[in-house]
């Protein structure tokens, strides 16, 4: 398809390195296993292709025909045109990983600006460049934490209401290693508060972990508990959603030493799962025990400005079988995405943003309220996601939510059984005055049937 | 390139020199040759901690590489270089003084049979070479 | 050119998106849990496009040059993927959405599964590892769980070429295994008798690149296979290097129970300036139920009237997530649609090409530059940068070089076998002339070390920055902008 020879370059190609055909080449296979015949549809053309996989698109629903109201960890925000088109430069996408920096100075710099800005935002002093996602990214923070510590302190203590899926990625990657306890109290009554871990907290922990706002949307203040996590010795980690730090006081100010999270709600699509954007952020004294990329800034010998890929020495390529991690690729385009989205809305873009989701959640909160049957359980305050107390099953008023165009809310009983007939509803600003009104109209007819 | 006589050498290019029964240790000249400019050097024990033979004992990085440093001995720690992490440029300079790393009161001396002398490893270098 | 900084570009009060006032009434905003001052820079969105567009300019991609990156896969990134990716009806759906309203998306990886199956011969396949490394996690993750489920819980060796990538051992430490490292032998190949040497009962397993990295097709294969099987171990297949075994050898016949693919090398998504990537694994029947989920399964069969209803699993005894939901499915979307467009034998035809191309240049080049393992090579091969008679160039003054003569550099110092390795994989994508201007310039190249070796020492001459002084970036550590408070 791509491949441009011509059958006369091919005979010429073949001449010079010495053999009479193609098939020559594969000697080396052995000959009951060469050649397959593989069962696969027969090519199609360009046209066709695209026409495929338009139908299958199609058969979806999206955000893009309903009004959507689900979040629990990726969200429905407005990407400006801008920021696809500088993704598709081709300088951008089809250029690999910065090895050569003379020759990749666009991607040194766009990832140097990017780590910037995430620092900027978390309030944290070094950002790498970036994970899979903010469950990898929260797996990484589990193990520098166990690597901080060599193996002396090898317990986790976890919050319950740090995200389902971030929890079952920390244990998959922890449980490789010997000796090492997750601890998730009160997962049965995961409405919690932050002061309920620290019965768990010893001489023996490595890490706390948290999320801000956690995966009910709900925000505390964690000074305190961050001064009782480092008396204790331990380090102390906060995973969280950036576009919501447009508002809120930053991680870094109230005693983070690790800052993970999802980028995907800095305008990236929601893409059924992925990709998505693990940030990494903490402090310059364990900047050496961070996995992933890091991009610095030097000179070359005539005193110019450039970037380049640095403390190597860390990672996979040179420690081999000592490294802490393996991670050999960072998410590059959609750092550059989430860089360009920052540049973009900047200081005053990002904060609005953040109120609008805030103040559009909190109305779409007060009249849920008041809908006859229904009640809106969190207290604290919270972001732009809530938990709404349902006179039936979830799955049930989603049904009919859909019949009428909206994508419910998340059924938080799938992952905490003690939540029977909760529905976690996310607001951001993709959703007007009117679409909220709207749902509480169709949940007012649900409470009534 | 350097190679002290007074001291012993080991095949990791750590070098070893003994005072009574007291080993202070760092690494060689060949060895700083081949890592090239260090960046970074953390010694990974503590004063009063107990050391095995083959324990590493600290990290190295350079631009381009990453190397432990081990032990040839067993003993306690009673001295580590301070200064040293502060000035990681030092492993290049002035290997065999100023970046001595650790020194270890040994409990068990016979250890030091095994190492080489500066006729051996000067040999052991020169076959690496070639 | 020097380009600032987006913070040096900054203007107070300047802005790059509007947004509309809330239409709601307003509520107070939560007591002592807001911040004071966001240290983010503010510019208008010509300012940004402006921006991106003239740092663009100082990268080398595909698009614009010759990228032989041995191990890497450079090869053409087809601009149908971008359109098929970008439909809204793929790129609005939420991750988690009732299944009844994403059968496109389940339809879709559902077939992806299969497909990868089938080309690699394997009989079940998780999509949902992020990348390479993660792909490589998962596979041996699922060797452990295997033996752990079984009640054996003594295999702690895994067994790795010293050819391998680094993410091999780094994989393996991670998964809680002892690497044992496996000397290659003088025809390139894996030493089968160190290898057999290290089968016992404490075997977990190996780690397997095939064809190898020093781009040669692994000749004792079945032997090794049969070796570690016969000592209770499975072998894990590193499947960076399948784009020259499309339609020419299935790894699973080859007798591996497990591979990752990169769907970012032989699949032909873009990568990025470093991601995102995309690393499913395939497995044997035996390794499916450890499998990392959810997968995508068959609910209700369908019929002639009746397409299936599409679901997801997470198989029985799964070794867990990977990470959140599911995939990275836009990448996948690409990949199916690269598969579709060429069917059996146009994916044979991409591996042949492939092999054929890494052939000619190393015909080309190896009475220069000393090609260490020299027989027919597959899609990449190795060669070493350096000559008795030019005393002091290596081969990154080479690579640097290269760049003059605009071409991107060969992977170099990979694998650490070789001496001032170069490993150049041109790919099938590129054309006769193409390769012909490549050899020539290296040719030119060796000339010049031997006669004028400064012009490679200072190389390069003509790009935005020459070399970097890497010492001063470890020493400084300037990691994010001066201008921020916190920095």
């Amino acid at each position: 398809m791509f491949t441009p020879h011509t059958d006369p370059e091919r005979a010429e190609m073949l001449k010079t390195i010495g053999v009479e055909k193609i098939e020559d080449l594969f000697k080396d296979v052995p000959e009951q296993f060469r050649f397959p015949k593989l069962d696969l549809p027969e090519a199609l053309s360009e046209m066709e292709a695209i026409k495929q996989a338009q139908d299958l698109a199609t058969a979806n629903e999206s955000a893009r025909d309903l009004v959507c109201f689900l979040g629990a960890g990726a969200y429905n925000h407005y990407t400006p045109a801008a920021v696809d088109s500088l993704l598709r430069r081709g300088e951008f996408y089809t250029a690999y990983t910065p090895y050569q920096p003379e020759v990749s100075q666009g991607t040194l710099q766009a990832i140097f600006e990017f780590q910037s800005l995430v620092a900027a935002l978390t309030g944290m002093e070094v950002t790498n460049a970036s994970h899979y996602d903010g469950a990898t990214a929260v797996a990484e923070a589990g193990i520098m934490a166990y690597h901080h510590f060599r193996g002396k302190r090898l317990k986790v203590v976890v919050s319950p209401s740090l995200h389902p899926q971030y929890r079952d990625v920390l244990c998959t990657y922890l449980c490789g290693i010997e000796g090492v306890q997750i601890v998730t109290p009160d997962v049965e009554s995961p409405l919690s508060n932050p002061e309920d871990l620290l019965p768990y907290v010893d001489d023996q922990t490595a890490l706390v972990f948290v999320q801000y706002p956690d995966f009910f949307g709900r925000i505390f203040d964690f000074t305190e508990l961050a001064e009782k996590v480092h008396a204790a010795g331990a380090l102390f980690a906060v995973a969280t959603n950036p576009l919501s730090l447009g508002l809120l006081k930053p991680p870094g100010e109230f005693g983070a030493d690790i800052v993970v999270g999802e980028g995907q709600s800095l305008g990236l699509p929601l893409a059924y799962g992925g990709p998505y954007l693990g940030l990494f952020s903490t402090k310059m004294e364990l900047v050496r025990k961070i996995a992933g990329r890091l991009v610095g800034e030097t000179e070359d010998k005539n005193g110019n400005r450039g970037y380049v890929l640095t403390l190597t020495a860390r990672e996979q390529h040179i420690r081999r079988e000592k490294a802490t991690s393996n991670i050999c690729t960072n998410q590059g385009l959609l750092a550059l995405a989430a860089t360009i989205y920052m540049s973009l809305l900047g200081k005053n873009g990002l904060q609005k943003v953040a109120e609008l989701c805030y103040h559009k959640a909190h109305y779409a909160a007060e009249k849920i309220n008041q809908i006859n049957g229904f009640s809106v359980i969190s207290k604290s305050p919270f972001f732009n996601e809530f938990i709404v107390d349902c006179p039936l099953p979830v799955d049930e008023i989603n049904l009919h939510l859909l019949d009428q165009g909206i994508l419910g809310g998340f059924d938080l009983s799938k992952d905490y059984p003690s939540m029977q007939n909760k529905m976690l509803v996310a607001v951001t600003e993709m959703n007007s005055k009117a679409d909220i009104d709207l749902l509480c109209e169709i949940l007012k007819e649900v409470s009534h049937a | 390139m350097k190679i002290p006589g007074d001291l012993k050498f080991t095949k990791g290019d750590e070098w070893v020199k003994v005072d009574g029964n007291i080993a202070t240790l760092g690494i060689t000249d060949y060895a700083q040759d081949h890592l090239s400019d260090v960046v970074f050097v953390e010694i990974t024990v503590s004063q009063d901690d107990n050391v095995k033979a083959g324990t590493t004992v600290a990290t190295l990085e350079s631009v381009k590489a990453a190397a432990d440093v081990n032990s040839p001995v067993s003993g306690k720690v009673i001295e580590i270089n301070e200064s040293l992490p502060d000035a990681p440029e030092s492993v290049n300079t002035d290997p065999f003084d100023s970046a001595w790393m650790i020194k270890v009161e040994m409990t068990n001396p016979a250890e030091l049979d095994a190492l080489m002398d500066a006729a051996a490893y000067e040999k052991y270098c020169e076959e690496r070479e070639s | 050119m020097r380009e600032p900084t987006i913070y040096e570009l900054s203007s107070p009060g300047r802005k790059g998106v509007s947004y509309p006032e809330p239409d709601v009434p307003k509520t107070s905003l939560p007591d002592g849990l807001t911040r004071s001052d966001l240290p983010l820079p503010e510019l208008s969105e010509l300012d940004v496009i402006r921006h991106f567009t003239n740092i663009s300019k100082k990268n080398y991609s595909i698009d614009s040059g010759f990228y032989p990156l041995g191990s890497c896969t450079m090869k053409y990134n087809p601009k149908i993927n971008e359109e098929a990716a970008r439909l809204p009806g793929f790129s609005y759906t939420h991750p988690l959405q009732p299944i009844e309203t994403v059968q496109g998306n389940l339809a879709l990886m559902y077939e992806l599964q299969q497909w990868l199956a089938e080309i690699s011969g394997f009989s079940a396949v998780s999509l949902q590892p992020a990348a390479g490394a993660q792909g490589e996690f998962s596979g041996v993750m699922t060797i452990r769980a295997y033996h752990l489920h079984r009640g054996d819980n003594k295999r702690i060796k895994m067994l790795i070429p010293d050819s391998a990538h680094g993410t091999n051992p780094a994989t393996a430490s991670m998964c809680g295994f002892e690497t044992v490292g496996i000397p290659t032998d003088s025809q390139g190949n894996v030493d089968l008798e160190a290898l057999k040497a290290a089968c016992d009962d404490t075997l977990a397993g190996m780690m397997l690149t095939n064809p190898n990295t020093l781009g040669l097709f692994e000749q004792g294969i079945l032997e090794a296979v049969e070796a570690v099987h016969q000592a209770g171990g499975l072998v894990y297949g590193d499947g960076a290097n399948l784009n020259a075994l499309l339609g020419i050898a299935r790894p699973g016949d080859l007798g591996l129970d497990v591979m990752h693919f990169n769907l970012h090398k032989t699949f032909s998504t873009p990568h990025g300036g470093g991601g995102p990537g995309s690393g499913p694994i395939g497995v044997k029947e035996h390794l499916a139920p450890f499998l990392p989920g959810p997968i995508v399964t068959i609910i209700e069969e369908g019929n002639n009237e009746v397409p299936p209803l599409y679901g997801l699993e997470m198989p029985e005894h799964s070794i867990g997530r990977v990470k959140s939901f599911f995939g990275n499915f836009a990448m996948m979307v690409r990949a199916y649609v690269y598969i579709s467009m060429h069917g059996p034998e146009g994916l044979r035809k991409v591996s042949e090409n492939a092999v054929l191309n890494a052939n000619y240049v190393r015909a080309l080049v190896k009475d220069t530059y000393k090609v260490t393992y020299d027989r027919i090579c597959m899609h990449e091969f190795v060669a070493e940068g350096h000559w008795n008679d030019a005393p002091g160039v290596i081969a990154l003054d080479i690579a640097k070089r290269l760049i003059d003569y605009n071409f991107h550099p060969p992977t170099n110092y990979f694998p650490l076998i070789v001496h001032e390795a170069l490993m150049i994989e041109p790919t099938e994508t590129e054309s006769k002339q193409t390769l012909d201007q490549f050899a020539e310039a290296l040719l030119k190249i060796a000339e010049e070390a031997k006669t004028d070796p400064s012009l490679l020492k200072e190389a390069p001459h003509h790009t935005p920055v020459g070399r970097l002084n890497e010492v001063k970036a470890a020493k400084d550590l300037i990691l994010c902008s001066c201008e921020l408070p916190y920095g």
